[in-house]
């Protein structure tokens, strides 16, 4: 039975909401593992939460980059096991060069803390195979630093290689300006690796995994989640 | 050139791409407003001053630079810099 690690650094802060979804809610195996105590590709998945790391000093995630647990999730990644990054869990892997971009401060200047609708882009991810392209979740973001950025011109090739995992919508399903709360370029709230199997995003999927925690009584965010389970466990899970 | 101390700076800025929100609140709400139409653009970033302990100016900038680059100081996905001697 799969193994999940949450790797908490210093300023980690939704650690322990992402421990419980894993844990109690879509039981899977889960251990909390503190940063500096992770020394071997030991667990079947990752995930990167969210919170603060360092500070977030330098940048949201740069020194966090270069903790040796990096090291760690990079061989993990390159040999296939799935990542997530959570917000700072997701800046963390751009920062460590394992997702293409940078995650740059709120066009607005400010923190933004709301609930957004994501658009899922690809299913092909292993925390998006139990979802359906096109399929809309409410998820909540909490975040100053989550405009992700790439260059214009790279990213046709983002889209090809079928990378951007979530973006953020309209009621009507649409990309829009007014739909997109920090200013990310082509509205762009998620991404993944070329392999596809490790996946970043600003929004909080463990904060709208229970019907309890959403305005709307809805459960979304636990697509991700249960995605993340029936790749471990096989589709019958 | 002497051995000695040498003060470097790094300036890390957004690429001219990359919007930059606080350069431009900076600009149309603080310096246009103060009427000092002069100023066309600004561009807010972020500055370390380094000392190093390097044989020349030249070596004290080529440290800095290696290790901006080796520690990412900078995400050259989204933001240049400049290295420079200032001491």
């Amino acid at each position: 039975m799969g193994k999940v690690a949450v790797i908490q650094y210093p300023g980690s802060n939704c650690d322990l909401d992402a421990l419980e979804i894993l844990r109690d809610v879509v039981k899977t195996r889960t251990r909390l593992v503190w940063h500096k105590d992770l020394r071997r590709d030991d667990y079947d998945a990752y995930v990167l939460p969210g919170g603060f790391s360092y500070g977030d000093y330098l940048r949201a995630g740069a020194i966090a980059a270069t903790s040796p647990s990096l090291r760690i999730v990079r061989e993990a990644a390159e040999g296939g096991k799935p990542v997530l990054g959570i917000c700072n869990g997701f800046q963390i892997l751009v920062e460590a060069g394992l997702l293409p971009g940078a995650v740059l401060r709120n066009s607005t200047l400010r923190f933004v803390c709301t609930w957004t609708r994501l658009r899922v882009e690809t299913t092909r991810t292993p925390f998006t195979n139990g979802a359906e392209k096109g399929q809309v979740l409410e998820v909540p973001i909490a975040h100053n630093e989550g405009r992700y950025y790439l260059d214009k011109d790279q990213i046709p090739g983002l889209e090809r290689n079928q990378q951007v995992v979530f973006r953020y919508v309209s009621e009507e399903r649409e990309a829009t300006e007014d739909a997109n709360p920090n200013g990310s370029i082509d509205n762009i709230a998620g991404v993944c690796n070329h392999k596809g199997n490790v996946v970043g995003l600003m929004p909080h999927p463990e904060r709208a995994s229970l019907r309890v925690l959403s305005p709307d009584n809805q459960k979304d965010g636990r697509v991700i989640f249960d995605s993340m389970m029936r790749t471990l466990h096989g589709p019958g899970a | 050139m002497t051995p000695g101390s040498y003060v470097v700076e790094v300036i890390v800025e957004n690429k001219p791409l990359a919007r930059d929100p606080e350069g431009e609140t900076i600009h149309q709400n603080l310096i246009l407003k103060g009427g000092y139409n002069q100023v066309t653009g600004v561009r807010a970033g972020k500055l370390l001053r380094m000392n190093v302990e390097a044989n020349s100016p030249e070596d004290a900038r080529a440290i800095v630079r290696k290790l901006s680059d080796d520690l990412r100081i900078y995400n050259p996905a989204a933001h240049t810099i400049q290295v420079r001697i200032v001491g």
